[in-house]
Order: C-alpha cells, then structure tokens, then sequence
C-alpha cells in the first residue's frame, strides 16, 4: 500500500534551527541536529534541511551539520540550500544527504536537473518549487529563499522539471509558510496530480485537519510540517494518530 | 575482516557504512577481487540504474569473482539496486546481463501508482528467514525504485509487498542468498535489525 510521508522540514541559518514567516522575519528555535534527532526518534517519516543563507564562506559549516545529523539518523535526509552544480550536490550526498533539494540553482540552469539525476539517480534528485500567490490570484515561482521573483508559471515549471529528470517535488507555498493558516490546496490540486512524481506539499500547516486535505484535496504524496512542530503544537505521533483516523494511510 | 561491502560506483555508501558500525560488524568497504575472496559474508548496496550497475562490477572486475564466492556458499546480501543485480537480466533502459544468481529477472512495477516508489511500505512474510528474525510481519520499511524482481520461483521470496496493486518480491532468502528491495540502512530501528540479523547469520 502507499502511505504518506511526514516530513520535518528544517530551517537553519548559522547552526540554529529557525522559522519565519513567508521565508522571513526569523526566530531560533534550537539546533538542527537535536531536532533532528528527536524528530526521527518519533516517528518522522524523511527530513528536509533548508539552508537559508547558503553562502560560500558558511558552506563548510553547514556541511558539518548535515554530516554531524547524517550520523545519527536512519531515515532519509534531504539537503538544500545554495546548490549549483554537479560538484555542489555531490559534496551533501558524501556529507549523508540522501537527496537535493534545489531551487535557484535548476532555474537558474534547468540542465542541473537532469546532470544530477544522471549522476546520482533521480531519486536524489528533488526540484524545490517556491511559489508566491499575487494581488491578481495568480502563482509565480521565486529564488532566493523568496526574494526574487522569476515569472515562471508554477505548474508548467513543475512537468518541466519532471521531464528533465526530477525524482520528486517540494512544493513550497511562500505566502502560507509560517501563517498556520494551511497549505494552498487549490495550487497543490493543480499540481500533484498532473505530474508522475510525488509532489510534497510544504508552507501553512497550521492544524492537523491541514494535513489532510493537502492529502485528500490536494493529492499530496507527503506532507512538510515545520512551526506546527518546531513550536510544539503538536508532535508526530498526534499527526500519525490524527491521519490514521481520517483514513490517511501512514507508516505507524 | 568479515563483511565485504562492494563498492563498485553506484550509489552513497555512506548510510550503510553507518547502519554496519550502529549493530557493530566488523566490515571493509572494498572494490577488490582478492577482499572478497577473503571475506566471510558480502554486501552488494548500490541505487542507480541496472546497466550502470553491470558496469560499475565489470569495469572493476567483480563480475566473476562474485559469482564464484556466491556459488561456494559465501553469504551475499543485496540492497535495492544490489538485489537486482543477483537477477539473471534486466530490463532497465533495454535488456542487460546480471549476475544470474537467482533465476528471473528485473522488470518494471506495474502500479495504479506514482513511480518511483518513495516511502515506507509493509512487508508480508511469505516464509521464515534469518534475515527477518525478530521483525514482525507487516512492518514498515522504507523503498525507493521504479523496478523489482521477478523470480521464477516461489520459495525464492521471504516477504512480498504491494504497491498499486503490484505483490511484488522485497525480501529474499534462498540458501546463502539475501537480498531486501527496501533500504534497511535508511528504515529506522527496524531496518537496523535486517544488518544485525545478517550479522548474526552463521557460516
């Protein structure tokens, strides 16, 4: 049977673990790793590490971090962040990511998709979609941890990466993160079920009930949670439980 | 030394060098013939695809000498791609040779379904194994792949799972020969138990 994945997204700027508002306005919460660690311990199905500020001259710490989480976890790790190159990717996957995320990098060179999917498999491969909803209703993708908008259409960027090789989406809804007011289903609908790659719903998850209509509205294939978590709203084994009786089928 | 994990360019090594300090194995990452030889138990890991695969073992010269280890009785484990391999063919981007060490092939999943298959899914035991010992059935591992094996015969397969309507083959045990589709090494406390059991297994 197919279950849905629970999927701990972690933000990190400087060794902290923090959450914002729309990609913005920061707050610590603790450090990655411990978190990390808990989070896996109780039942999280993969995580994903965000690194924020992805500069060059904070690279080798980051690097340490994911290495110093790879170590202690069991379940698959996503890393993104600042990746641009064939060399970029393979630096987190000898670090013990399992998977990239990438976001600038693949609009910036669409072939990046495809040369890491090549190299490594697409599985490791994940194309992150940051998608700002404007005044007129209408999606446009953004790079930069949501600075700088691009004009692409969301859903057709979303085939073009699965055509150029992507394993999986991370489907972020920039103006919902951090709101608690829930995922965008209307854009999610559009996407996850038009495309042959799982599409994992990310930003505005702010009740459980959330979780599920991503899944049985929206077609989800897995579900991102950060504040919810983070700030301890809820833990895994309530979302697990929660899911489980609205008939979304999870590993336990 | 006593495992062999058998490097060959497919795929990070990375968590399964982990997964193999977490139950305390005595093992050596290596891409040489005479390692394996030495060995007492191998690993075929690997992710990727098939033909890469082959080519990864024949362009260091592997092909041979894991045939021959296996066939003495040596225990083999495959992971995911590694599994795969054992197969006599695949049929990943054309067909290809593999190891031919268990009759059938490597074919595409046949699923109502998104491919690849990324996520935890359950186990249905089909028959006792050591591999298996002290997991319970219906456990959850975690599977990452858009093709499986298909063995011509039954009493190959320790455990099926099912994906869209797929019971495909994800634990073998068939005399010296293991092999799980799913990634133990990234499966939590439950896939640690599948190295343990490996382990433990004895000559």
């Amino acid at each position: 049977m197919k279950t849905v994945r629970i999927i701990p997204k972690l933000e990190v700027k400087n060794e902290n673990l923090i959450k914002g508002v729309h990609l913005d306005g920061l707050r610590i919460v603790g450090k990655p790793e411990e978190a990390a660690l808990k989070y896996a311990e109780t039942g999280a199905d993969e995580l994903v590490y965000i690194d924020l500020v992805a500069s060059l001259y904070q690279r080798d710490n980051w690097i340490k971090i994911v290495k110093r989480t790879a170590e202690k976890i069991y379940i698959p790790l996503t890393v993104g962040g600042g990746i641009r190159s064939v060399d970029d990717a393979k630096l987190f996957l000898r670090a013990g990511a399992d998977k990239v995320a990438i976001n600038t990098g693949i609009v910036k060179r669409p072939k990046l998709v495809t040369e890491i999917a090549q190299k490594f498999g697409a599985q490791c491969m994940v194309a992150s979609l940051e998608v700002q909803k404007k005044s007129d209703g209408s999606y446009e993708v953004y790079t930069d941890s949501g600075r700088t908008p691009t004009g692409i259409d969301p859903i057709q960027w979303a085939k073009r990466v699965e055509k150029l090789g992507a394993g999986e989406i991370l489907l972020t809804f920039i103006h919902q993160d951090g709101t608690y007011q829930g995922y965008d289903v209307s854009l999610l609908k559009k996407i996850a079920p038009t495309v042959g790659v799982p599409v994992i719903a990310s930003g505005g998850a702010g009740k459980l009930a959330h979780l599920t209509d991503a899944v049985k509205s929206g077609k989800a294939d897995a579900v991102a949670v950060a504040s919810m978590l983070h700030f301890k709203k809820t833990t895994i084994g309530k979302i697990k439980s929660y899911l489980k009786k609205s008939g979304v089928l999870v590993r336990k | 030394m006593k495992i062999a994990v058998i490097d060959y360019g497919a795929g990070n090594l990375f968590s399964v060098r982990r997964a193999l300090e977490a139950v305390g194995a005595k093992f050596e990452i290596t891409e040489s013939a005479a390692k394996l030889t030495q060995a007492e138990k191998l690993i075929l890991p690997g992710v990727g695809a098939f033909a890469d695969g082959m080519r990864g073992l024949k362009k260091r010269r592997l092909v041979k000498p894991i045939r021959n280890e296996v066939k003495k009785g040596k225990p083999i484990l495959g992971i995911c791609l590694g599994l795969q391999l054992l197969m006599e063919e695949g049929f990943e981007f054309g067909k290809h040779e593999g190891l031919g060490l268990i009759e059938g092939k490597t074919d595409k999943i046949i699923t109502s379904e998104k491919l690849p298959q990324i996520g935890w899914n359950q186990i249905k035991k089909q028959h006792d194994s050591l591999l298996l010992k002290g997991v319970a059935d219906k456990e959850f591992f975690y599977f990452v792949h858009s093709f499986v094996i298909r063995p011509k015969k039954k009493p190959v397969v320790a455990a099926t799972t099912n994906y869209g309507g797929d019971e495909f083959c994800s634990v073998v045990n068939f005399k010296n020969i293991y092999g799980t589709q799913f990634h133990p090494e990234k499966s939590g406390t439950e896939g640690l138990k599948i190295y343990q059991n490996f382990k433990n297994i004895k000559l």
